[in-house]
């Protein structure tokens, strides 16, 4: 038995519940016989994925659906074996190759050689060309990128491209340029509550209207959140009274308000070593840095006097970014840490932090 | 077959159904005199039909200004499409280009003496210089020692081949193989000649357009002929592909670049309290304003949050509401310049991959702190 987010999932176009007018769209182009390099963006949960399988489906019919993995290993020009786990079907082909770091430009570059340079064998296939389906494009190396400029042109009679991120901002200009992009909003609330309705439908119970609402809003825009939790809450409590449900939180985010809590508190140097050991504890559980930064900022944020929210966040995007760029993230939530406490215990003593903004 | 040889790609294209084809390539120049607007480098190269001498060739300027385009279409007026492919190697960044390709194969090809002239067999005479040409794209993505390594072969084959490097940043390319070609910048397209080519290739294909959907083009593409052109036909496959084929609307134009709608980004702005002029449609909006401008950080929070939401990209965000600060009639320098310091900082740390909800918020803050400071 498979999750609802899997069962539910909508299999064509056609059965998709909101931005109908993209919907539309997909289906014209498939249609149309002139498909383009395409590029889907939008926040996670918001149906990219589906999105592409249901235009897959368009171009090709059932045939993408019988799905085989492959496990593909790749020869770095310094004889490093990687090893990639690739999704493919007669007519196209799923990879993430930003799971092998840095050497995604080799991975990239053969597959797209190998699919560009053989032709479609079927005669019965619906297109001549096969798809590249690239997932977490956004995540791949200025080299890799560059790999693909020249390639989408080239190759463009053999293969078609469909790039899937949630951002643009990563990838480099000449790629957006050569794709038709695609952005995919996160359903609104509204919307979240007809998925919510149908899925309870085809699971044969009705949901109260204020639990729908309860979930929709704690899933913010994220559906793949809202089902999952959904079927949490319908495991614990069969009847879904708005009342007594309590929408369990990842322990790792209670776990972070607790950090928040802790800092607010008491702002000294035992302290931060409390602190600093809670948050390894995060790092090691391998929850990402700047989630962890964003959850603790935000929640310290909600309890301090409003002067001190914009220095708070300030803070928090500058050491995020550094984080990026420096090598030891401990250091830079350490530190980041330590400011908002400074910031909080000169608050209390004297008013006059602006100086220290406008320096930066 | 030949044609699934990397570098035939000229052979792979014939078999597609010109309709199909991607219209930037369809319609690249085929000679030099059609390269829109660089008329300085036509010039000189033209010069080199007559005369059959050709210094190696440094091409740089902004992407879609026709770099690509021009080396081809030189090296097919030159040696017609029969010699084409023994005479011209061109290579970019989706070939391995480390130091072994440079050693090996291009060594290998400069080495190589060209055959004898043979005659054109679609009837016409091309001059069929004796050299070969081996053009090296996007250059500015190899790699130090790769580039070092063509210095030598460079001089070493000087007399019997060409080589043409082409990339967008100059700076990139070390200094000894810059100072060995003659340099040729492409500069950004103007909005005119843009526009004659944007028109030319919809009538050619049949596409109706209005000087506004024109004019949005050129708007978005910002000197970039080629994005232009693949706005243009995406564009086109979207209105021809409703029932019945709507005309595009500049619109259309801007969802397929990306762009940001006015609204959201005038929504944005005022939230962060800096105030709209003029248009009457706005009015609904300003009240509503007021109510967020009065909450101040939660009011900045909550519209960052439904940005993210609505899935666009930060960079673009940040870009156009600078187009909006810079422009904007009523704000003093000083709001201008806090703005712009913001707007540079969060670009750097969007480079360097920093978290876009964070540093939308970041931005929206600094700039409400700059409009509240002294207005």
């Amino acid at each position: 038995m498979s999750l609802w987010v899997d069962k539910h999932r909508p299999r064509s176009l056609d059965d998709l519940h909101y931005h109908h007018g993209l919907s539309a769209r997909l289906k014209a182009l498939a249609a149309s016989g002139d498909f383009p390099h395409m590029l889907f963006y939008g926040p996670s949960g918001a149906g990219k994925k589906t999105r592409i399988a249901g235009t897959l489906l368009e171009l090709f019919g059932k045939g993408v659906e019988k799905l085989k993995i492959d496990q593909r290993v790749f020869l770095t020009p310094t004889k490093r074996k990687l090893d990639v786990n690739i999704v493919q079907s007669n007519y196209h082909i799923e990879i993430t190759p930003s799971e092998v770091g840095n050497y995604d430009r080799v991975v990239i570059q053969e597959i797209l050689k190998e699919i560009a340079q053989t032709q479609q064998v079927d005669l019965s296939a619906k297109q001549r060309f096969k798809v590249v389906v690239i997932h977490e494009a956004d995540s791949l190396t200025r080299d890799a990128q560059a790999a693909l400029r020249r390639t989408m042109e080239k190759y463009m009679s053999n293969m078609r491209l469909i790039l899937c991120a949630n951002s643009t901002s990563k990838l480099i200009a000449p790629i957006r340029s050569r794709c038709l992009l695609m952005r995919v909003a996160a359903p609104s609330a509204e919307e979240m509550q007809t998925v919510l309705d149908h899925v309870a439908k085809r699971e044969g119970f009705s949901i109260p209207e204020d639990t729908v609402k309860l979930i929709a809003e704690d899933a913010n825009g994220n559906l793949r959140k809202a089902l999952l939790v959904l079927e949490a809450l319908k495991m614990q409590n069969p009847d879904l009274e708005a009342s007594a449900l309590n929408i369990a939180k990842p322990d790792w985010e209670t776990y972070c308000h607790k950090v928040a809590d802790m800092i607010i508190q008491e702002q000294s140097p035992a302290r931060v070593m409390e602190v600093r050991a809670k948050l390894y504890e995060l790092l090691s559980h391998c929850i990402p840095p700047s989630i962890v930064i964003k959850t603790i900022a935000d929640k310290v944020v909600e309890q301090v006097d409003e002067a001190l929210k914009a220095d708070i966040m300030h803070w928090a995007a500058i050491y995020e970014a550094r984080m990026r760029v420096g090598n030891k993230k401990i250091f830079h939530l350490e530190a980041w840490v330590v400011k908002v406490m400074s910031l909080y215990k000169h608050f209390f003593y004297s008013f006059d932090m602006e100086a220290d903004f406008d320096d930066f | 077959m030949s044609f699934f040889k990397p570098h035939a790609p000229k052979a792979a294209q014939k078999q597609v159904d010109p309709a199909h084809q991607p219209w930037v390539e369809k319609y690249r120049p085929k000679t030099i005199d059609d390269v829109s607007a660089q008329e300085h480098t036509v010039a000189v190269l033209q010069k080199t039909l007559t005369s059959s001498n050709l210094p190696h060739m440094l091409f740089y300027g902004p992407p879609g200004t026709g770099k690509t385009s021009t080396i081809l279409a030189l090296s097919r007026q030159l040696f017609g499409p029969d010699n084409f492919r023994s005479r011209v190697l061109e290579l970019n960044a989706s070939d391995e280009r480390g130091i072994s390709i440079v050693r090996e194969k291009i060594k290998n090809f400069a080495r190589q003496t060209p055959r004898a002239q043979a005659v054109a067999s679609d009837g016409k005479t091309y001059p069929c210089p004796p050299y070969k040409i081996i053009i090296l794209d996007e250059a500015d993505s190899m790699t130090q020692d790769a580039q070092a390594a063509l210095r030598r072969i460079m001089e070493l084959y000087a007399r019997i081949t060409r080589f043409c490097l082409v990339c967008n940043y100059v700076t990139r390319i070390i200094e000894p193989l810059a100072s060995r070609c003659s340099k040729f910048r492409f500069k950004p397209l103007d909005p005119t000649s843009t526009s004659m080519r944007l028109e030319q290739i919809a009538s050619a294909e049949n596409v109706p357009v209005t000087p506004e959907t024109i004019q949005a083009l050129i708007s978005t593409s910002h000197g970039d002929l080629r994005r232009a052109i693949t706005y243009l036909q995406s564009a086109s496959r979207l209105a021809m592909s409703t029932t019945p084929p709507s005309t595009i609307t500049p619109r259309d134009v801007q969802e397929i670049a990306g762009v940001v709608p006015d609204a959201v980004v005038v929504g944005f702005a005022s939230a962060l309290g800096i105030e709209q002029v003029g248009g009457d449609g706005m009015d609904i909006d300003m009240d509503d304003s007021g109510k967020t401008k009065a909450k101040g950080f939660d009011g900045v929070r909550q519209k960052v949050k439904e940005i993210i939401r609505e899935g666009y990209s930060a960079s673009q965000i940040i870009s156009q509401l600078h187009d909006h600060v810079v422009l904007h009639p009523t704000m003093t320098a000083r709001q201008k310049s806090r703005c712009a310091l913001a707007f540079a900082e969060a670009d750097k740390a969007l480079c360097d991959g920093a978290d876009e909800e964070l540093w939308i918020l970041e931005v929206g803050l600094r700039v409400h702190k700059a409009m509240a400071s002294e207005s």
